[in-house]
């Protein structure tokens, strides 16, 4: 695959196809996020643009994670803005982040193991479910009308990410690659305009790789949807991403198209040691 | 010999002499097995909802209890004794989400477990500080509960029912049939399980933790007062009855931690198995085996069914 950004009227890669990237939608301003004595992220500033794929890559440690977890409201950075969706946020609750269209898989899988993967896509229409639960406890029509609807989006959802054959199976017994994908379901299913994939591809083996990655694209194409992803398998991260940020000991050291970020010596420094 | 006679074949000879006593030991076994239901129903609610045991479940019972009977001595008409009993158990709801939850939010659960403890303790403080020490009496005329009972003539003697009883069976009847339609129809049953699943996943898809957290205690304490005014009215309102949380665990085991059909069955085989033992069996063992007797059956059951009756099952991939 060619490593060229996919960037506006860029040269394509192959199963790509061209789009153009949209303004900012999203943008991160001077983050700086500490437990207690331990500084996880520091003056950490960068943009992600509308329909594009931004990598956020970085040795172990070096606060990606905790970089998702402050967009979505899980961690409250100590300083620092979020501008999304108009509004600037210093810190901002889940179930908010979630209202305004950020959705989220996470590094080690959190699904609802008891529900069946039906079940578990179901729950990323919560926010979207507006009738009375009066209604929907007795099974009127309104909300009985709802119901069925978000089911056909839900369904939607399965068929593309290919889950249909697993739609009855409680997700607790389904090999680690389908969790994953069930996971990215339930994401998908709350129609995110933001979607934070953290490591979507880590412990897979190459066929779940090459599907994730697959998958990650179509999302992108097919809905317009805007990924931010964090990944360490750098053949995955330079094929698909328009940019990448590198972020080494809580800070940024590096941000830009694959193959400027892949010149960077800084970056080579942090991924390969320096000599002091 | 003899001793095996006594305990197999002389109990069923007087169930089959005596089929009034049967049927009137059946019905008392029936209400006190469903006023174990209602008890067990406040912990499955809870457990379901955020994966605590919420030891505090017996307390609510009788903070509630005496919350009602304390407002109507103060002067407060009964129905709106009732409503006020209601904000209270609300209030308290909002009270344990912002004070305990929301700080121990992603704590193990034992952590958790520990805090309805120090829960526990503080409603027994405040409860004695605000309505003293001394047992009261359930308002069960004000509220008008019915009183007096129903003699049904059977075989030569007959079965005596009292309305309380009735009254208690059908309205946690109800209560459940609710509950079930809630958990099981709703957007929110499926936000309250996703919760009991996994706290980030619930998050991560816009389900407030909070919001769940409040309805769920609240639930809790709804169910609690019903109890209260139920095992009130047929004994009184003190702390004692605080132990009977106790007799929800024996329940729990039976009918599995997360199935509210399950609290319900459980509860009934508990309080059956309880009174038939004690007037069959009970003289064998001098009487009095009414109060481990429950115990024993749910130890019998955790050797053959750990998940209870109707619990999930957990499949863990190694």
């Amino acid at each position: 695959m060619s490593a060229q950004p996919r960037i506006a009227e860029g040269a394509g890669a192959i199963g790509a196809p061209e789009r153009a990237l949209g303004g900012t939608i999203l943008a991160v301003e001077g983050v700086s996020l500490a437990f207690g004595g331990v500084t996880a992220l520091s003056d950490v500033s960068f943009d992600v643009r509308e329909h594009e794929i931004r990598a956020i890559i970085g040795p172990n440690g070096a606060g990606k994670s905790s970089m998702l977890n402050v967009m979505n409201g899980f961690y409250q950075p100590q300083r620092g803005v979020i501008r999304f969706g108009g509004r600037e946020f210093h810190g901002m609750k889940p179930y908010e982040a979630a209202r305004m269209g950020i959705g989220r898989t996470f590094q080690n899988i959190a699904l609802f193991r008891g529900m069946t993967v039906l079940d578990n896509v179901m729950t990323g229409r919560s926010l979207k479910m507006r009738r009375n639960f009066f209604l929907q406890a007795l099974r009127l029509g309104p909300a009985m009308r709802e119901e069925i609807e978000h089911r056909r989006a839900v369904e939607e959802v399965i068929d593309f990410l290919e889950i249909q054959h697993i739609r009855r199976t409680p997700v607790g017994r389904l090999p680690y690659g389908l969790q994953k994908r069930v996971e990215l379901a339930r994401a998908l299913a709350m129609e995110p305009t933001l979607l934070l994939l953290d490591e979507p591809m880590a412990g897979m083996n190459l066929e779940e790789k090459e599907d994730m990655c697959r998958f990650v694209l179509e999302v992108n194409d097919h809905f317009g949807t805007t990924i931010v992803l964090i990944e360490h398998d750098m053949g995955v991260v330079m094929d698909i991403s328009d940019r990448v940020v590198v972020l080494d000991y809580g800070r940024k050291i590096a941000d830009g198209t694959p193959d400027e970020v892949r010149g960077d010596q800084a970056v080579i420094d942090a991924y390969l040691g320096v000599a002091h | 010999m003899h001793l095996l006679y006594s305990i197999f074949v002389d109990p069923f000879v007087q169930m089959g002499a005596a089929p009034d006593l049967l049927a009137q030991t059946l019905w008392e076994g029936l209400v006190s097995g469903i006023l174990y239901s209602l008890i067990a129903l406040g912990f499955v609610l809870i457990f379901k909802a955020s994966g605590v045991f919420n030891f505090a479940q017996g307390i609510m019972v009788v903070f509630s209890a005496l919350t009602l009977v304390g407002l109507n001595e103060h002067g407060v008409p009964a129905y709106l004794a009732l409503a006020i009993t209601l904000v209270v158990m609300l209030a308290l709801a909002f009270a344990v989400e912002r004070v305990i939850l929301r700080p121990l939010v992603n704590q193990p659960e034992i952590i958790l477990f520990m805090a309805t403890f120090g829960l526990t303790y503080f409603l027994i403080g405040v409860g004695e500080l605000i309505f003293g020490g001394d047992p009261k009496v359930m308002i069960s005329d004000q509220l008008r509960l019915p009183s007096g009972s129903y003699r049904i003539p059977m075989a030569g003697g007959f079965v005596q029912m009292q309305k309380i009883d009735i009254a208690a069976t059908v309205i946690a009847s109800l209560m459940v049939a609710a509950l079930a339609i809630l958990f099981n129809r709703t957007r929110i049953g499926r936000a309250l399980r996703a919760v009991a699943d996994s706290h980030r996943a619930a998050l991560s898809v816009g389900i407030s933790l909070e919001q769940i957290w409040v309805i769920v205690w609240f639930a809790a304490g709804v169910v609690a007062l019903a109890t209260g005014i139920m095992w009130g009215a047929r004994s009184n309102v003190s702390f004692a009855l605080e132990i009977i949380a106790l007799k929800a665990l024996p329940v729990l085991i039976l009918g599995g931690f997360t199935s509210i059909p399950g609290a319900i069955i459980g509860g009934i085989i508990i309080g059956v198995g309880e009174k038939m033992g004690e007037f069959y069996w009970g003289p064998l063992f001098g009487s009095g085996i009414e109060s481990w007797l429950a115990y024993v059956i749910a130890l019998v059951f955790l050797l053959f069914r750990p998940q209870g009756l109707f619990g999930e099952r957990i499949i863990e991939r190694l």
